[in-house]
């Protein structure tokens, strides 16, 4: 079984992200693989243990220093990895994204394609989807377990009332969350594996595609509200006195 | 002005942010709501109490069950056909997988989890915190119909006029099914963070009341899990006390403590509650990215120099096994429950 794992690269969620002059920056914050990919390169790695034969490929839409996301893939146990890059992608939306990356996916081949559940920078999670629409495959996200049997994939959607069950024809597109099990630490040998690897960047014209143009731009970047006072300790002689002294605070605030 | 609304729901237990949409789509002119699923005639005339000038009802018994392929195919033949201007949806697990979806059928983009939306124009506007909530974007979606998924609780829920009566216009299904619904497990007890209007939280501290003798067999792993569950039952129990949901941190998720389904945070659920309350929480950055939009936060812990307290509007540095039943009991008392 043929199997892409797509990631992105993101400032870790320490970094101390701010607007400068319009633009997001993140001083000199360390740019790690998504922490919702790592899950997805788990969810990848467990299927090609599962089903002889398999092998992995980890996908990603980047600039060249995105190449170190794609190692930890490789170091985690990913067998090969694959840089999409070009100038012309700068200001992609989402769909654009999908696009590029169903445009990858053919051009590799898989018979399951595994993406994470959002991205840290940008949250929306529309990506999966977006992408097995333009491939015209079927849609399992938010998978919390998967299993492929044969020629076709069952998972177990974790959503708001529970989990769905279901089941569809390979090839097809799963999203996974945490549930499917904690990603697996880059070994020693993975590691030098992947820091001698070779990875390919592939140009829109090497995917004979053009350049998409987004239909959702950003007109303004704005600092959040911040919050405005330093906390109120309540204090009390007896642990009555204060359960009595906060609950009076909280029913003051008007939120219940 | 035309806006679709798509109505999210369960076996006819609807989301409640789709109202919000309602709400909101009501303010730019006129409302259609779209229901999908056999069965659903009481989500529809709900619809009809919240605002909806007409509902636009596909009961096809292969919608009987949600699956992505067939309900966006659906949805895009609706707009299609009626051209909407602005197509909203809540921000829940699949009315967001059809939002995207639809981005797709219809040459347009998807504006995420909105927590403002404005016409501009022929364009539309919205708002949405990104950078798991250190900036906010303002982002223009320039093609017709925009989509756009709210957060829940960022818009006004409409008030409910019962009775109200109006036009359920049955309309088919479209689209291949390229799945199949095999079943639901729903032992995880049902848990909608995204609507509470209050969370109690537990966290690690939970585990830790070295007062409780848990029974003579269980191991190690088997006993913290016993303490633990004696501290989230008195979370519990205040949750409950003023209607609201249990929340977790991932420390308590992953020491079995509680399901994932609680877990609030970067990998868990971001919520927006007027009151949160985190019991024995440190207040880790992938924790506080879950709750810090939270209108007023409490927190209660051992440790003076917890980084929650700096997210915390009111805290108390103390014990939680010797906080919470007073509270819970503080709280009956003066809401008469
Ligand atoms: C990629 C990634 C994603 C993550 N996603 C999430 C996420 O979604 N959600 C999340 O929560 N975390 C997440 N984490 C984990 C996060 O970093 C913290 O490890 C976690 O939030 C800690 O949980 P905790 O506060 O319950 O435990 P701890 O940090 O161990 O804190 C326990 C607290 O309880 C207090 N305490 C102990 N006993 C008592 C008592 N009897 N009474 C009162 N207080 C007491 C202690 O003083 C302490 O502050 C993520 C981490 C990573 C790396
Ligand atoms: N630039 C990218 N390259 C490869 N995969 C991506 C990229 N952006 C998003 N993805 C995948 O899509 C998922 C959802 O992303 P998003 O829609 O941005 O929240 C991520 O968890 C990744 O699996």
């Amino acid at each position: 079984m043929k199997i892409i794992a797509c990631i992105k690269q993101v400032p870790d969620s320490e970094a101390k992200v701010k607007a400068e002059n319009g633009q997001v920056s993140w001083g000199d914050a360390p740019l790690v693989i998504n922490p919702f990919d790592e899950y997805a390169v788990e969810g990848a790695l467990q299927q090609k243990e599962a089903v002889g034969g398999s092998a992995v490929t980890a996908l990603c839409i980047g600039p060249e220093s995105a190449k170190e996301a794609l190692k930890h893939a490789l170091a985690m146990g990913a067998d090969e990895a694959i840089l999409v890059s070009d100038a012309a992608l700068g200001t992609i939306d989402s769909v654009g994204a999908a696009k590029i990356l169903a445009a990858a996916i053919q051009k590799i081949g898989a018979d399951l394609v595994v993406f994470g559940r959002q991205t840290l920078d940008n949250g929306a999670g529309v990506t999966p989807p977006q992408t097995a629409r333009a491939l015209g495959w079927a849609m399992l996200g938010l998978a919390g377990s998967v299993k492929v049997e044969g020629s076709a994939v069952t998972v177990e959607r974790v959503l708001e009332e529970g989990r769905q069950i279901v089941k569809a024809d390979l090839p097809a597109v799963v999203s996974v969350v945490q549930s499917i099990g904690e990603p697996r630490y880059p070994s020693f040998m993975g590691i030098r594996k992947a820091s001698k690897a070779n990875i390919p960047v592939w140009s829109l014209a090497d995917l004979g595609a053009d350049a998409p143009s987004a239909v959702v731009t950003r007109s303004e970047l704005l600092a959040p509200p911040s919050r405005e006072s330093a906390v109120e300790i309540i204090s009390g002689e007896t642990s009555a006195e204060i359960a009595e002294k906060l609950a009076d605070k909280i029913i003051a605030e008007k939120v219940l | 002005m035309k806006t679709f609304v798509y109505i999210d729901h369960f076996k006819g237990e609807v989301q409640p942010a789709s109202w919000e949409a309602l709400g909101l789509a009501k303010t730019f002119g006129e409302a259609f709501a779209l229901v999908f699923g056999a069965g659903a005639e009481g989500v529809a005339q709900s619809a009809l109490e919240y605002g909806a000038d007409e509902v636009l009802f596909a009961d096809d018994a292969s919608l009987s069950d949600y699956r992505a392929e067939l309900y966006a195919a659906t949805l895009s033949a609706l707009a299609a056909s009626h051209n909407p201007n602005l197509i909203l949806f809540p921000t829940t697990s699949r009315a967001k997988e059809l939002a995207a979806m639809a981005a797709v059928d219809l040459n347009s983009g998807a504006m995420t989890d909105l927590i403002s939306l404005e016409a501009d124009g022929a364009s539309f506007v919205g708002a949405r915190p990104i950078y798991e909530g250190k900036l906010i974007e303002k982002i223009t979606c320039a093609a017709s119909p925009a989509i756009a998924t709210l957060r829940g609780r960022a818009f006004p829920k409409p008030d409910r006029q019962e009775g109200k009566s109006g036009a359920i216009t049955k309309v088919a299904a479209a689209g291949e099914a390229k799945s199949n619904v095999e079943g639901y497990a729903t032992a995880e007890n049902v848990v909608n963070l995204g609507d509470a209007g209050v969370i109690v939280s537990g966290g690690r501290g939970v585990s830790n009341n070295p007062a409780l003798t848990p029974p003579a067999d269980l191991d190690e792993k088997q006993a913290e899990i016993w303490r633990a569950q004696q501290g989230f039952a008195l979370v519990t129990e205040l949750a409950q006390t003023l209607d609201g949901a249990v929340g977790a941190s991932r420390a308590a998720v992953d020491g079995g403590y509680i399901s994932y389904a609680h877990q609030v945070g970067q990998t868990g659920k971001v919520v927006t509650p007027d009151l949160y309350i985190a019991c024995g929480i440190s207040g880790a950055i992938q924790h506080l990215v879950g709750m810090r939009n939270a209108k007023v936060i409490v927190a209660i812990n051992k440790d003076a120099d917890a980084p929650i307290f700096k997210a915390a509007k009111y805290g108390v540095v103390g014990d939680l096994f010797q906080i919470l039943p007073p509270l819970t009991a503080a709280f009956k008392k003066k809401l008469g429950k």
